[in-house]
């Protein structure tokens, strides 16, 4: 049909095009690249700099103590600092504003009528939205991993149970927990998508993948509930801190990651089915 | 409103989703049958040796469907209350038992005082409770006033199921956890072996747990609480000198289940938690084979379970489905329970213990009890080290904290660097071969001291990973209490009995510690000697075959593998379908037929009821009709945004279906331009034609002509003017000059001469065969810009033909008042079914 093909349609790489240069990609962005400066500056200049103290709401693992130590653990409580909401509200935003923002502007029926087939509108922005939410994390692991060397020198991971690991096995344990909070993003990330295909309003969509990390984080804290919180993103989402010990304990891990995929690949498909059917009113 | 709804429904079903996803990977609770629960006040035994009154017990009494049932008599641990072992006492009344579970002396409701287990006082009240249950009808007797009844109990409640069954020839089944065989041996750690000498005062638990029997309402504090005055004594006693007495070694004698142990001829399940520094696996491996000594063909099940008195990892299910069916076998002729030995083993070092995902359950035949069914020694080397043992045994280290089992195992290997002067080490090559620890390690270690006084150590079993960490398991030091000097002394050291895997490659490190703040050291400074009697570790191993509690580690990527698969499948058998002809090729050169076209949103009125238009070849056709006429939705179907209740829309004889090929052949303006407000113009248009898949000549000079946007067309689109955007956006359809040219209100925010010029761009563009479909409200527009014209009304079409032929017989009239004629003037009150463009 004059040379048209639906494989020539929004490639992956058009998509990384048109979104790369909005303004909240750049202020991803920067978030994550200030973030690891300010913390640098504070542990460095700050008023308690050089004493340990601090505890967090866990209480198990004396994080701060510990980051000024050298590049691993200072990226490592980067990720800590980062993954129980910022990261979740980026990954929130880069797959719920995927089909809500063409929607609010209009340009979802242009894309549509092009045609762009619908299957295809939604693989390519689960896509270059979750490249987009890796590619943020990997920015802050990696600033934060320079920073720290630049800041503290290149001491090993120190494990909260004591020991100091060698830089090969330090940057193993690094890359499983980044991958594992990679994995532990799934969940909100594949609410905000389903969202996302459903409202032409983008902030509503990003703010539904958020509210269900905040609400599973509340409902975590009802004891009464018992059983039922193993059904909860967040019984899942501090796995990672087996990948600290002496030696790496898979178990919790694996079960994280069948519950983060299993949920997504079912938010996702949800999501295919209900935009292949909608009538696009936008 | 709209949107917030569907918004709201969209999160729910997400969170539907992750529910019922969830929901396959975690068991889901058994149903339960109702078992009838009626509180009492039962009467136990005399309050005091002076006192007579029986105290009273505050129980429950848990009543199955089906009676006469076997009874069991549940007891709670220290500081709980009958409150504490509901869920225990549910789950034996749900399996078919009666059900009395009560309130110690002392705790709760129940009167009287403590006397931790005395055989007169607590044990006799179980006896009373026992006479009660041989009351009850809903209970089976072997006898009169003999019931059948097992007994069943955790820590302080296990050590009553224990005494209980040695004093009353009455009961039938024990099952008996975490508790102890000899309290002073719990209270005063000594794993020195081959002595007598009383251990190291374990003074954080000691004084954790008897806390729990002094608590008294808030500000009314006593010395005593609720303990005897000779249970206060000789706490009191111990707790301040840290030394015990000849009085309290006769109490603690007559509370410990070694005092009858060869008596106890019933079967005994007894578990022993790994994660206890209070009432570690010796403690259960002496109840175990002080039974097994008095009488062979006594049935016991020995289960060291990875729970404890430091919590440990959760496997409070497991041990609970065992404790049913110990005593359905023994009480009521069920299914027989394998006397094996059950081993719990943890995937070492997780952080977070406490999940049950990570245990494993080893089992062997027969019990090995604590040295295993065959030793291998390991060499370990060090010179002898001098250790201080500071002056007021601080800084302390930290091997366990009471409660907080992982916690305190991080912190004891965060404490090693406290103070390493007060620690030896002695360190073995790297394992040749994985190896795997059951039960106590031993080491000879030759100690001395600089003054000759009472010395404690604390040794511990750390493992040294490849990696460089090190570990405690289960944060357990072996205290040893021995009486130093200048002479060199030999100590065999029995270390804390553990269930765990040595990877080969790993070290094995033998520490030696002057302090541990779990355990009272003596106040006076002082330095050891510290060396190896024998540069042998004996490490115990029992042959043991595994039974993996639930899903093995690598089913759990293959069932995410498999949800995915699933989500595939369901998404490629779920693909819309369409009904009816894909393909009419009598309709080909036809730009737009639409057939029999409906749609109704929802349960409302028909946007479109019923439209029938042939839009011939070269053609500009305007669409007419009052807002809320049907035009935009009957547009969309045309374009496939819509999909369509009844009816069809062919565009060349191809079916129009969301996404179909066909609609390449078409460029539209619909309701308005859509741009990405952070790119400009020009970036807009090129990334638009990109992604249109379409190839050939977009002809963008022609259609940047027509936008006639001049420098601004590199300027953000943000900043345009509403007729910018709409110039542009008409630009946007005609890229790459398709067939049809399909636009919904053109000239909205057009200034007059833009107007003309838009006019004669869309009369020249039908010039060369190019058809060009065009809705409006400004019927004058219509008029001079259109050949033939479409009048739409309430859903429905009302007129159809050329200009010429509507306006035929009319002379002087315009489009307009043939509009008026169709439509009438109704339109104004009632705007029809659906307010367009409201979206």
């Amino acid at each position: 049909m004059d040379g048209y093909s639906a494989r020539r349609t929004l490639s992956v790489r058009l998509e990384m095009i048109r979104q790369l240069r909005r303004r909240r990609t750049a202020v991803a962005l920067a978030l994550v690249l200030a973030l690891p400066i300010v913390v640098v500056l504070a542990v460095k200049f700050g008023p308690s700099a050089g004493g340990g103290g601090g505890g967090l709401a866990d209480g198990d693992l004396d994080v701060f103590g510990l980051m000024a130590t050298g590049p691993w653990n200072f990226a490592l409580s980067g990720l800590l600092f980062t993954s129980a909401f910022l990261l979740v509200l980026l990954a929130a935003m880069f797959l719920g504003d995927t089909v809500a923002s063409e929607a609010s502007w209009s340009t979802l029926r242009y894309l549509l009528v092009a045609p762009v087939p619908r299957r295809r509108v939604l693989v390519v922005k689960l896509i270059v939205g979750l490249v987009s939410t890796v590619a943020v994390l990997l920015v802050l692991v990696l600033a934060s991993f320079l920073l720290g060397w630049i800041a503290f020198g290149g001491e090993g991971l120190a494990t909260p149970l004591g020991g100091e690991l060698g830089a090969g096995e330090s940057t193993t344990r690094l890359a499983i927990i980044t991958g594992y909070i990679a994995v532990t993003l799934l969940v909100p990330a594949g609410v905000a998508f389903l969202a996302s295909v459903s409202t032409d309003v983008p902030l509503g969509a990003v703010g539904a993948g958020v509210l269900v990390v905040v609400v599973a984080n509340i409902l975590d804290i009802i004891d009464a509930l018992g059983p039922l919180r193993q059904l909860l993103p967040t019984n899942y989402a501090s796995a990672w801190s087996d990948a600290l010990g002496p030696t790496i304990v898979w178990g919790d891990m694996a079960v994280g990651l069948a519950y983060n995929v299993g949920v997504f690949a079912v938010l996702v498909g949800l999501a295919f089915l209900r935009f292949e059917r909608k009538d696009i009113l936008s | 409103m709209v949107r917030w709804g569907r918004a709201a429904r969209a999160t729910l079903g997400g969170i539907a989703a992750a529910l019922v996803a969830a929901a396959m990977l975690a068991a889901s609770p058994p149903a339960r049958a109702q078992a009838a629960v009626e509180p009492a006040t039962l009467e136990g035994a005399a309050t005091s040796a002076t006192d007579r009154t029986p105290v009273r017990l505050d129980a429950d009494i848990y009543t199955p469907a089906v009676t006469p049932a076997p009874a069991i008599l549940i007891a709670h641990g220290f500081g709980g209350s009958k409150e504490s072992v509901v869920e225990e006492a549910q789950i034996l009344a749900d399996a078919g038992f009666v059900v009395l579970a009560y309130t110690a002396r002392g705790f709760g409701r129940s009167t009287g005082l403590i006397s931790m287990n005395a055989p007169e006082f607590e044990v006799a009240d179980a006896s009373a409770l026992i006479d009660h249950l041989a009351g009850l009808d809903a209970v089976r007797k072997e006898a009169s006033g003999d019931p059948v009844v097992g007994v069943a109990g955790g820590s302080y409640g296990g050590a009553l199921a224990l005494l209980l069954a040695g004093y009353d020839a009455r009961v039938d089944a024990v099952a008996a956890d975490i508790t102890w065989n000899d309290l002073e041996s719990s209270l005063f750690g000594q794993s020195m072996r081959g002595t007598r000498t009383p251990g190291v005062y374990k003074q954080l638990w000691s004084s954790v747990f008897f806390s729990a029997g002094l608590s008294s309402p808030p500000g009314r504090a006593s010395t005593c609480g609720r303990f005897t005055p000779a249970w206060c004594a000789a706490y009191t006693g111990a707790a301040t000198t840290g030394s015990v007495s000849p009085a309290m070694q006769a109490l603690m004698r007559r509370s410990s289940p070694a005092s009858v142990t060869d008596r106890i001829t019933v079967p005994t399940l007894l578990g022993g938690g790994q994660a206890d520094s209070l009432f570690p696996l010796q403690q259960v491996n002496a109840n175990a084979e002080q039974i097994r000594a008095a009488n062979r063909d006594t049935p016991v099940k020995v289960v060291w379970h990875a729970q404890g008195h430091d919590r440990g990892a959760d496997e409070s299910e497991r041990l609970r489905g065992l404790t049913r069916s110990w005593f359905q076998q023994y009480l009521a002729d069920g299914p027989a329970v394998p006397l094996d030995f059950e081993a719990s083993l943890v995937a070492a070092s997780a952080i977070d213990q406490d999940d049950s995902g990570t245990v494993e359950v080893l089992s062997s035949p027969r019990y090995p009890g604590l040295s295993g069914e065959s030793e291998v020694p390991v060499t370990i080397s060090g010179p002898p080290q001098q250790i201080l043992a500071p002056a007021g045994g601080l800084p302390a280290a930290l091997s366990s904290l009471p409660r907080i089992g992982s916690a305190g195992r991080g912190l004891s290997l965060l404490g090693q660097g406290v103070a390493p002067n007060q620690a030896a080490r002695f360190v073995s090559e790297p394992i040749p071969e994985a190896t795997r620890i059951v039960g106590a390690p031993r080491v000879s270690l030759t100690l001395s001291s600089d003054v000759a006084r009472e010395s404690a150590v604390f040794v511990g079993l750390r493992i040294q990973t490849a990696a460089g960490a090190l570990v405690l398991p289960n944060g357990l030091v072996a205290p040893v209490n021995v009486k130093l000097g200048p002479a060199p002394r030999r100590v065999d050291v029995e270390l804390p009995a553990i269930v765990t895997d040595v990877p080969a490659g790993d070290r094995l490190v033998v520490t030696v510690n002057t302090t541990d703040q779990a355990f009272r050291t003596p106040d006076a400074p002082a330095v050891y000697r510290v060396s190896l009697a024998d540069p042998v570790l004996d490490l115990p191993e029992v042959n043991m075959t595994v039974s993996t509690q639930g899903i093995p580690l690598w089913a759990w990527p293959l069932v995410a593998l498999g949800i995915c698969v699933g989500v595939a499948i369901a998404l490629r058998l779920l693909r819309p379908r369409v009904k009816g002809d894909t393909v009419r090729t009598e309709l080909e050169d036809r730009p737009l037929v639409i057939e029999g076209l409906v749609k109704q949103f929802g349960k409302g009125v028909r946007a479109v009821a019923g439209v029938d238009i042939t839009v011939p070849r070269g053609v500009v056709l305007g669409l007419l009709g009052p807002n809320g006429a049907g035009k935009t939705t009957t547009l969309r179907m045309a374009m496939g945004l819509i999909r369509p209740t009844e009816g069809s829309v062919f565009v060349f004889g191809e079916r129009v279906t969301p996404g179909a090929a066909v609609l390449s052949r078409i460029g539209a303006f619909v309701e308005g331009p859509g741009f990405m407000p952070h790119l400009s113009g020009r970036e807009n248009l090129d990334l638009y034609w990109r992604a249109s898949g379409r190839a050939g000549d977009p002809c963008m000079d022609e259609v940047l002509e027509i936008a006639a946007l001049g420098p601004s067309i590199d300027r953000k689109v943000r900043t345009y003017s509403q007729g910018m955007k709409q110039r542009l956006g008409i630009a946007q359809a005609m890229l790459g000059m398709p067939d049809i040219l399909l636009l919904d209100e053109p000239t909205n925010g057009l200034d007059p001469p833009q107007i003309r010029e838009m006019r004669r761009v869309v009369r020249a563009y039908a010039r060369e065969g190019r058809t060009v479909i065009l809705s409006s409200h400004l019927l004058g527009e219509v008029e001079q810009t259109c050949t033939d014209v479409v009048v739409m009304h309430r859903g429905l079409v009302v007129a159809t033909g050329t200009v010429e032929e509507l306006l035929a017989g009319r002379s002087g009239q315009h489009l307009e008042d043939v509009f008026m004629d169709l439509v009438g003037s109704d339109h104004m009150a009632n705007a029809g079914p659906l307010a367009e463009g409201d979206h």
